[in-house]
């Protein structure tokens, strides 16, 4: 059966969120393609694109809310949920692999307990499998908040996820 | 035009310029094995990698769906390394492909099955690992299964081309990639309108309407009185399944053959438009003389339906309050009918065979029941009605011309016909309220103005003794939006509105027989343009031919009224007949 629910239009985010999405939307209207720029903006903004805002572009883009759901599942760079505080990146391009970077991302999701596209459950570390990051010569590389650590192993894991839980701490 | 000088096989021929290869051999007498293109350029990816040629100028292979002729090139179809290319990337398709062929509802109108056997592609060529696969099965309308998905978009530039909502896309990347509605929802919780125009164009068995059959037996089984009652734009199409010309009328077979199904009686949904008529004319009489909310607009289509609830939740006071045909005759048939035969309606089983998938969700509405009774107890489509008749051996082409059963609502009038087309439901209204207003018939009877046979908007203003009636007709969401942001605006400047879910109206409802020039050989290259025109004829000619051509001088409908009803929108008729709307979210938790 299928009653309605007496509800239509955006219900869920908040006023200045709207706000600010409108304007972020505003920004690219002369594009003829604006919807990279706009969700790139927004990724930026507030860390992940979640469905509610991708009905709001929809709406003010015209662009069905599928596609934008299918653009933002596409590319790696978008996310649907909230990244953690500090993600980490580990690089599995070609050279980074053949050095292990496969055992060192095995490591960073033992010890957080997370699989690579999760975040942990304090919301402090996302973990994250990259393509080649262009660091071949430090192979294996991995990136923090953009700080590169290179050639990491798996020794090394146990103290870089330390060193990011002290200073959580000392916060 | 600018013609190029090519060659295919060999032979020299002149062609348009700015053809693809696979247009361009068509003109030339060659039919290029091909999958994904469909309807000159609606959907054009190249992603299915089956029509591959030889051509020179390119380097290897080409995709012939996609790519242009220019001056000078020579194409060769046959040459063992594109035939053979061709075949495996069938090959590779099928071994991505759920292949239970005997199960699936397609079998007989699978593209995939057909360019296997053209390519000679064999069975397990390439053995590996399969994509995730998901399955909706939840929506009343429509089934999705991705398990059969080849990827060609077909479905996703049709659901933008005719409603602009592009309710399906491809979401993921490289093998992951799937179709389906924003975060793989099921149709149920997006707005998708379960109109089945991506079930229309859907090449496998990805997309398939939820067939009823199983529910139809199983009443029949028990032994239920079980009453079929057919839409116009049924008989516009059916013949199609049994390799009549598109545009071949065949109520009489159609008749003869659901009566030899075992359906107790074999009623025309007609008389339910006729029904319609009385009570939506009344409605938008009292609306223009006892100023209430205007424009009016119809509520027959029940894509429509899902559409206003969904996008216009503010603008829902226009709908007419009266139940499409269907309904409205199958609340007749569970009240008046079965008091007439002595039949508890909780036995009584009603049948629609309708164009449309969306009427399966209709019916399932909490609105559409009488006192706990549906009015409606299963729906099955064109072509579901056509499956019933084959796996029975009924050999529909020998069947004689038969009657409807004639008994308290077998007459039907020419206005109620011409429903399946758009535009139809405003020409039928309008002869009634003309009638109404004037007391005497419309002379010419048809109002040419309002007639076409596809999307986009048509309008016309009615002079009706000094009463000026500003009409407007718009089939296909994407042109309906135009008119409802004009009401919304304020700026709408008509008194009654016929909006029809599927562009062309019911003739080209997502229920009706599919229409693939692959496996229409005799029909015109064109056939795709030309084929709801074709329906649409044949329903006009019906009106035509029809004594009586206005509901209001159909004398079962008086009768019905007489001995029942009362008079139009009178508090049974509202108690049976009529309905609420509610708006709704699309993307609900």
């Amino acid at each position: 059966m299928y009653k309605g629910k007496g509800v239509f239009g955006m219900v869920k985010l908040s006023a200045s969120s709207v706000e600010k999405i409108n304007e972020i939307c505003d920004r690219y209207v002369d594009e003829p393609t604006p919807l990279m720029m706009i969700l790139s903006d927004i990724q930026n903004e507030y860390g992940y694109i979640p469905l509610e805002v991708q009905e709001l572009v929809s709406k003010k883009t015209g662009i069905s809310v599928a596609e934008i759901y299918g653009v933002v599942t596409f590319y790696s760079f978008f996310s649907l949920t909230p990244k953690g505080k500090y993600v980490i990146g580990c690089c599995l391009g070609t050279a980074c692999y053949v050095k292990g970077a496969q055992q060192v991302i095995d490591k960073f999701s033992e010890i957080l307990k997370i699989k690579p596209g999760e975040t942990s459950s304090d919301g402090l570390f996302t973990l994250d499998a990259l393509r080649c990051i262009g660091a071949c010569g430090i192979a294996p590389a991995v990136s923090i908040n953009g700080t590169v650590y290179p050639k990491m192993s798996v020794d090394k894991v146990p103290a870089i996820i330390n060193e990011y839980k002290a200073k959580e701490a000392a916060a | 035009m600018t013609l190029v000088n090519i060659k295919i096989e060999g032979v020299p021929y002149q062609v348009e310029e700015g053809l693809t290869i696979l247009e361009a051999a068509k003109a030339c007498g060659y039919e290029i094995p091909s999958l994904c293109a469909f309807n000159h350029g609606e959907c054009n990816q190249g992603s299915c990698r089956v029509c591959l040629v030889e051509a020179t100028g390119a380097r290897g292979l080409v995709a012939s769906c996609v790519y242009p002729v220019n001056e000078g090139m020579e194409v060769r179809i046959s040459t063992p390394k594109a035939t053979e290319a061709r075949r495996r990337s069938v090959e590779l398709l099928l071994s991505n492909h759920n292949q239970n062929c005997q199960q699936c509802d397609k079998n007989g109108k699978c593209e995939l099955l057909h360019v296997a056997t053209l390519t000679g592609a064999r069975e397990g060529a390439f053995a590996g690992v399969h994509s995730d696969t998901y399955l909706d099965e939840l929506a009343p309308g429509l089934i999705r299964d991705t398990s059969k998905c080849i990827l060609c978009g077909r479905c996703i530039a049709r659901c933008s081309n005719a409603h602009g909502m592009g309710i399906l896309g491809f979401e993921n990347r490289g093998f992951r990639t799937f179709v389906s509605p924003a975060e793989n929802r099921g149709f149920n919780d997006s707005p998708c309108i379960q109109c089945g125009q991506c079930v229309n164009v859907c090449p496998t068995g990805a997309l398939m309407e939820h067939s009823e059959i199983d529910k139809v037996d199983a009443a029949l089984k028990a032994g239920k009185h079980v009453v079929i009652q057919a839409a116009p734009a049924v008989r516009a199409a059916l013949g199609e399944e049994f390799g009549y010309p598109v545009g071949t009328p065949v109520t009489g077979k159609m008749i003869a053959a659901m009566r030899r199904l075992g359906f107790e009686r074999v009623y025309d949904v007609n008389f339910g438009a006729d029904l319609t008529i009385m009570e939506e004319g009344t409605e938008l009489l009292h609306r223009l003389t006892e100023g209430g909310v205007l424009p009016m607009i119809t509520s027959c289509s029940p894509g429509w339906i899902n559409y206003a609830e969904y996008n216009y939740g503010d603008l829902l006071d226009h709908l007419s309050s009266c139940k499409s045909p269907h309904q409205m005759q199958g609340a007749i048939i569970k009240s008046y009918w079965a008091e007439q035969k002595g039949y508890d309606p909780k036995d009584v089983f009603v049948v629609s065979v309708m164009p449309c998938v969306a009427k399966k969700f209709e019916r399932q509405r909490e609105q559409m029941n009488v006192n706990g009774i549906d009015d409606v107890d299963a729906v099955i489509t064109t072509r579901e009605l056509a499956r019933m008749i084959k796996r029975s051996g009924i050999i529909f082409n020998r069947l004689p011309d038969e009657d409807w059963d004639g008994d308290i609502m077998g007459d039907y009038t020419g206005a109620a016909v011409i429903f399946g087309v758009t535009g139809g439901v405003m020409e039928a209204a309008l002869r009634t309220v003309y009638f109404k207003l004037t007391g005497s018939e419309y002379g010419r009877v048809a109002f040419e103005e309002v007639r076409g046979h596809d999307a986009g908007i048509r309008e016309a203003s009615i002079d009706i003794n000094g009463t000026v009636v500003n009409v407007a007709i718009a089939s296909g969401m994407k042109s309906a939006k135009i008119l409802l942001d004009e009401i919304r605006e304020g700026k709408s400047k008509y008194h009654f509105i016929e909006i029809m879910g599927c562009p062309g109206g019911c003739i080209n409802g997502g229920g009706q027989p599919y229409v693939r020039p692959v496996f229409l050989p005799n029909e015109d290259d064109n056939i795709l343009d030309t084929y709801k025109e074709k329906r649409a004829k044949a329903l006009y000619s019906e009106d035509e031919r029809q004594v009586v051509r206005q509901s209001h001088n159909n004398p079962q409908i008086a009768e019905l009224y007489e001995k029942f009803l009362g008079e139009p929108n009178s508090h049974k008729a509202h108690e049976l007949l009529h309905t609420t709307y509610a708006a709704r979210e699309g993307f609900n938790d």
